[in-house]
């Protein structure tokens, strides 16, 4: 039942975006208009179809995005489709990293703060957790870009890799785009610690923001799963506090987290956009910036009907794997 | 006999009747502190926005003063307190004025969301029916969507991106209440659910009241104690929003208002080259704005769980928690509150709320 919800949701969320995007009137003229001649503007528009009625060309949109093809963009004429495979990549790279961080910071944390609960610890790591939340990610991206990479210089300033870095995973025969996989079949090890230093930054901004939600939400549970008739059980046999937390307490407190890292993806990808124009790394977000600059809106299009996608089926798979994983949870 | 005044229950002051004052004399120690700071630093960006033509030294689009022009990054002085940006202008002073401008957004932000979300919740909710499965689906398709990239979509709609202050601030704010429509929608929806079953809804009903007087008199009064907290989430959400816009280049024209996460953008490539006070201040402005307002939010979000509540006088305060304690509609996960309501394995279905994940 709830599988068949993933339907309409992709549906409505394509449809919105077209819906939106069109309203606006037809792509060419916003790219180009001003810069060609009314008649050559009209002679692209008629060729591209976009003088016909709008549900007709809905419908073929709709085909179209149903066979994987997003379209054509209006400035620098790729397929849509290129340059999501293209730069996909990149930002699923700058994503893993990104929850990474927020594992490692968030639910160590989270778990201190239950265990200190009402104590100077828990508040501090309380405040922590909103300023992660309260701090735009570009923002925190341009502060550890200022002191790692400008004042200690110890961390490139932006980017995926160094030029000579890039080239070398250029020549791969069977290249992955996934910067980290690439490096490593280079089999040279200055390349994969020139691309991992280039991940750090980026990673930390990005995670920072998803880490302060984990914190919260292993705190929030932690002391409600603290609360339960098992754990007083355990505690009336002697079990030790700091036991409790780490044994009794942490596992039953991680299922909602799963069920969170799916509303997560949302977050994260909303963010990837601002960390990736702030650290010119080549990514779906940093493309997506650059066409809305150039009013590029076919392209952006793209770019958010997938995004919408992915989001939408992350929700779907993180289900299932919250079902999987919690006997209690049947759909 | 005087039975009469026996069977009343004393009726509660007003004065802890409003939303934070109550919570306020309800809270104690540590979360008593973060209400008190976040209402500080929620007060100084009031009165900061309220005032800036007064504090701020020198206007937000002004390039030169009766000494000639201030000149491009120049490092903070006397004179320029924050320094000037890039683009020659006043760093303080933008960041002065950069808090009306928000204000506005949230403002109008939130004051339009709520009416839509309310409303639309409010139908839905109490007529049921084939309008009320359409507009659950979408309002679920809607929140699942990246609320930045869905803000940036509705601006490029509402002005093709660039425009003047007052077309910016609505462009921003419009953005923003289409991202938040949904989260109103869910929780008032939710409790008009709930509501619609109770007796004196039904009462009302015997009595032959029109379905807009049981709505707007019976259900909606009852059905909005949760409004305050979605309202805090919120406005610190729609600060972020508008920062987001703006630095993608969605945002106002500079000479149209200052608005920090524009601010933010330009200095991205002072950065590089080490100049760090054109990015600092614009962005702890934010910070702090978001901060107090989260504050808060998160008071009111861990005052009305009596799990989350300090311990020590949950005895005395216990004849409230029925009527606080409830968060319907629990995934307040726009705001940094997360999840927190929702147990392992719990779902809201209970509550007549589609469970999204």
């Amino acid at each position: 039942m709830r599988a068949l919800l993933i339907i309409p949701t992709v549906f409505i969320l394509v449809t919105l975006v077209f819906v939106l995007m069109r309203s606006t009137g037809d792509p060419i003229t916003a790219a180009l208009g001003g810069q060609l001649p009314p008649d050559q503007l009209a002679e692209r528009i008629h060729a591209a179809g976009f003088d016909r009625p709008i549900l007709v060309q809905y419908f073929e949109y709709l085909g179209q995005i149903f066979t994987g093809n997003f379209g054509t963009t209006i400035t620098d004429n790729r397929p849509v489709t290129d340059i999501l495979v293209k730069y996909g990549s990149a930002t699923l790279e700058l994503a893993f990293y990104a929850l990474l961080v927020a594992f490692v910071v968030g639910i160590p944390l989270g778990l201190v703060a239950a265990y200190f609960r009402d104590k100077g610890q828990d508040a501090a790591l309380r405040i922590f957790a909103i300023l992660c939340y309260a701090t735009p990610v570009f923002f925190a991206g341009l502060l550890l870009k200022l002191i790692f990479s400008v004042w200690l210089k110890v961390l490139p300033v932006a980017g995926r890799a160094s030029t000579s870095a890039q080239l070398q995973m250029e020549v791969l025969p069977n290249k992955t785009g996934l910067y980290t996989i690439d490096a490593i079949m280079t089999g040279n090890p200055a390349v994969l610690g020139d691309v991992l230093a280039h991940a750090v930054l980026p990673a930390i901004a990005l995670g920072l923001l998803t880490a302060g939600v984990f914190l919260r939400l292993v705190r929030t549970n932690v002391i409600g799963t603290l609360a339960t008739d098992y754990v007083d059980a355990a505690r009336s046999r002697g079990v030790s506090e700091y036991r409790l937390v780490q044994k009794h307490a942490y596992r039953p407190a991680l299922i909602p987290i799963i069920t969170v890292i799916g509303l997560q993806i949302a977050l994260l990808l909303g963010g990837a956009v601002l960390t990736e124009t702030t650290f010119e790394w080549k990514g779906l977000g940093f493309m997506l910036a650059e066409y809305l600059q150039a009013r590029d809106f076919v392209a952006v299009q793209g770019i958010v009907a997938l995004l919408a996608v992915i989001v939408a089926l992350t929700n779907f798979i993180v289900d299932i794997i919250a079902a999987l994983i919690d006997p209690r949870v049947r759909y | 006999m005087s039975t009469d005044i026996v069977t009343r229950a004393p009726k509660r002051r007003l004065r802890d009747r409003l939303p934070v004052v109550h919570q306020l004399r309800q809270s104690v120690g540590l979360q008593r502190g973060m209400l008190i700071a976040g209402l500080v630093l929620t007060g100084l960006f009031i009165l900061t926005a309220v005032f800036a033509p007064l504090i701020a030294p020198f206007g937000f689009a002004q390039l030169r003063d009766a000494e000639g022009p201030f000149g491009s990054q120049q490092a903070p002085s006397a004179e320029h307190l924050f320094g000037t940006t890039v683009g020659g202008y006043d760093v303080l002073s933008r960041v002065l004025w950069g808090a009306q401008t928000a204000l506005f957004v949230i403002v109008i932000a939130v004051i339009l969301s709520i009416f839509a979300g309310v409303l639309l919740g409010l139908v839905s909710g109490y007529f049921g029916g084939w309008l009320d499965r359409v507009l659950v689906v979408v309002c679920d398709a809607i929140y699942a969507f990246p609320s930045l990239l869905l803000a940036i979509v509705m601006s490029i709609v509402i002005s093709g991106g660039q425009s003047n202050l007052w077309g910016g601030v609505f462009a921003a704010a419009i953005s923003i209440t289409v991202v938040f429509i949904p989260q109103y929608f869910r929780v008032i929806r939710a409790e008009t659910v709930r509501i619609k079953a109770e007796a004196y809804v039904e009462s009302a009903k015997v009595l032959g009241a029109s379905s807009g007087r049981v709505m707007f008199r019976h259900v909606l009064r009852n059905a909005t104690r949760t409004l305050p907290l979605i309202f805090t989430l919120n406005s610190s959400e729609a600060i972020l929003t508008l920062a987001g816009l703006g630095f993608l280049g969605f945002g106002i024209e500079p000479t149209a208002a200052a608005e920090w996460g524009y601010d933010l953008n330009k200095a991205l490539s002072d950065v590089s080259s080490g100049i760090w006070w054109t990015a600092l201040y614009p962005g702890l402005a934010i910070v702090l704005v978001v901060l107090g307002i989260t504050l808060v939010g998160e008071s009111l979000n861990d005052l009305a769980d009596p799990r989350l509540r300090g311990r020590r006088r949950v005895a005395q305060a216990s004849g409230v928690v029925a009527e606080t304690s409830v968060v319907p509609g629990g995934t307040l996960s726009a705001g940094p509150g997360g999840l927190s309501g929702l147990e392992d394995g719990e779902s809201f279905d209970e509550h007549g709320i589609g469970v999204r994940s």
